[in-house]
């Protein structure tokens, strides 16, 4: 490891130092309208680590070459980096090999590789695909295309008021037309984590396979994807402090094994004559074409970051955030919590009686808060609730108490703008 | 607050989204539109009673949205009742001149009447869109369009 990021790799797991973790991110030294960032947008994205940055540097600066195919040192130098992230990967979800760990560009082409590969491969007219009210887009529209195209039909399984998914509502949705079940392990819009245990064994009782989108669980929940039992999983590099571009797609491979490629192109290959083509062994059969090596890299970086710190102790911190937050808007006149689960990642969706999303927005900015307003992706679940947007404030490892009062003196200002 | 801050939320805009005006439907009338805001969620329905001598007899909305959306709504119909359409045209033009920058530092405040208090939306690029839904929905509407405007 490269010894000028080491200082957060030695974080004392019993003790959570925050200032030292925000030490190791250099953004946050930001001043936003002449104000400390307060970055509370770590759903949308999460900052990047500086070992994270000089790891992807030091791609680039000494090592950049073409993987898979050289026989030169660089490009042996780079296959070797990019392959130690993919087993770097597998040991974080605990997969039972590195060839069921697929890259991607993120979450979102993780799902359309399944909906579009494995989908069209077992799913016929009439069939059924369950997924539920708080899906984010990413994982609705690409089953409506599949839907679409086969004559298909998507059930959706209803959340009540709390945003939490009604469990006997997805039993009574399973019948035997259903071939496909795919949910949000943690809402981005919510919080609400889901009980994708009991939603994968109940659906394994009917043979049926089980897609987690976990883009906003795997920085919070620790994952493993062999007592899930899940049949694919999908992350983003962003959202776990690593860079954009890059995500995973986990397939169990007797899955993957039967799945038909999703691209065709160079590296997905073995043999090639114009009059057929030999597939590529697994994972390279779903990589067509140069990958995002730099940021596969990055990705294997913030793991090894995350794990020095620990996904326990950032999780408890973040709850701890969670809690204290959500304890000090409730006060506020007017103030409506949209995700009020029992279990929930850290994650703060709220709405004011008489304030647009757009204004609070805008006015935490000029205070130096970053928070996300809109529909965040969830136009259903937005309907759902009754209102066209909400504001998300959502909490990373390196965010603090101090923080969190900015947040709500800022919106106390707001109430008397606006009040 | 700060002083970019104030100049996008003046009081005006403030009290007409505390409390907009013709803020309600029109029952029979002659030309209707919907906007949508597909980045925020915003929608709106600009709806208006135009006359034989292309005189805009009265003019409402409805719908939800930000303090910026709201009050430009708001002050549009009130601007723009008893206004003739080639008239509400003009305003249009000098309105979304304004909000896009396009007028320089010093637009002539007499002819932009109230409107003049949108000039700090050319500060946020990202505001500018809430700020002319309104109208964008408004000129749909008297061209009879009847596809939803969508700004973004």
């Amino acid at each position: 490891m490269d010894s000028k990021a080491d200082s957060a790799l030695v974080v004392d797991k019993k003790i959570y130092d925050v200032q030292k973790i925000r030490n190791d991110f250099p953004i946050l030294k930001l001043l936003v309208h002449g104000k400390p960032l307060v970055y509370l947008d770590n759903a949308a994205t999460t900052q990047k680590p500086q070992y994270v940055i000089d790891k992807t540097n030091n791609y680039y600066e000494k090592m950049n070459a073409n993987i898979h195919r050289g026989v030169h040192a660089l490009s042996q130098e780079a296959t070797e980096a990019f392959e130690s992230s993919r087993i770097i990967i597998k040991n974080f979800i605990n997969a039972l090999g590195k060839n069921e760990i697929i890259f991607t560009r993120g979450t979102t082409e993780s799902i359309n590789l399944v909906a579009s590969s494995f989908g069209r491969a077992n799913v016929k007219e009439g069939d059924e695909i369950i997924i539920s009210t708080m899906e984010h887009h990413s994982n609705i529209v690409p089953w409506q295309m599949l839907c679409a195209e086969k004559n298909a039909k998507l059930r959706v399984i209803p959340v009540n008021d709390e945003g939490e998914i009604i469990f006997e509502e997805f039993e009574k949705l399973i019948n035997e037309k259903t071939k496909f079940v795919s949910v949000v392990y943690a809402s981005n819009s919510l919080g609400t984590v889901n009980p994708v245990k009991k939603i994968i064994d109940l659906a394994h009782s009917y043979n049926i396979p089980v897609m987690l989108d976990a883009a906003q669980a795997i920085n919070h929940l620790k994952i493993d994807v062999q007592q899930l039992d899940c049949d694919f999983l999908a992350f983003s590099g962003h959202k776990l402090y690593g860079p954009t571009g890059i995500g995973i797609l986990y397939g169990k491979v007797n899955h993957l094994e039967a799945m038909p490629p999703y691209q065709g192109g160079g590296d997905m290959i073995s043999k090639v004559t114009f009059e057929e083509t030999t597939y590529n062994e697994l994972p390279h059969k779903f990589e067509a074409g140069t990958p995002d090596i730099a940021g596969a890299i990055g990705l294997g970086a913030a793991i090894e970051y995350i794990e020095k710190i620990g996904l326990e102790n950032i999780a408890y911190h973040e709850n701890l955030l969670l809690e204290y937050a959500t304890r000090a808007v409730s006060d506020l006149q007017g103030l409506r919590i949209i995700g009020t689960a029992k279990e929930k990642i850290g994650v703060l969706s709220f709405h004011f009686e008489n304030v647009h999303p757009h204004d609070v927005g805008t006015f935490l900015d000029f205070e130096g808060v970053a928070i996300r307003t809109g529909h965040h992706c969830t136009q259903p679940l937005m309907r759902r609730f009754g209102v066209p947007a909400t504001s998300r404030a959502s909490f990373g490892m390196y965010n603090t108490i101090e923080e969190v009062d900015v947040l709500v003196n800022g919106l106390k200002k707001i109430l008397e703008v606006f009040g | 607050m700060d002083q970019e801050l104030r100049e996008l939320y003046q009081q005006v805009i403030l009290d007409h989204n505390k409390s907009p005006r013709n803020f309600r439907l029109i029952d029979h009338p002659t030309n209707h539109a919907e906007g949508y805001n597909p980045l925020c969620g915003d929608n709106i329905n600009v709806f208006l009673s135009v006359n034989d001598k292309d005189i805009i007899e009265d003019i409402s909305f409805q719908g939800s949205g930000c303090a910026i959306s709201k009050a430009s709504a708001s002050l549009m119909t009130s601007l723009l009742k008893g206004k003739s359409v080639i008239e509400a045209e003009k305003i249009f033009n000098k309105f979304h001149e304004l909000v896009t920058d396009k007028l320089g530092d010093n637009p002539d405040i007499d002819e932009l009447g109230k409107l003049a208090v949108f000039g700090g939306v050319r500060e946020f690029p990202a505001r500018v869109k809430c700020a002319s839904l309104a109208w964008h929905t408004m000129i749909n509407a008297l061209h009879n369009k009847n596809e939803k405007v969508v700004t973004e």
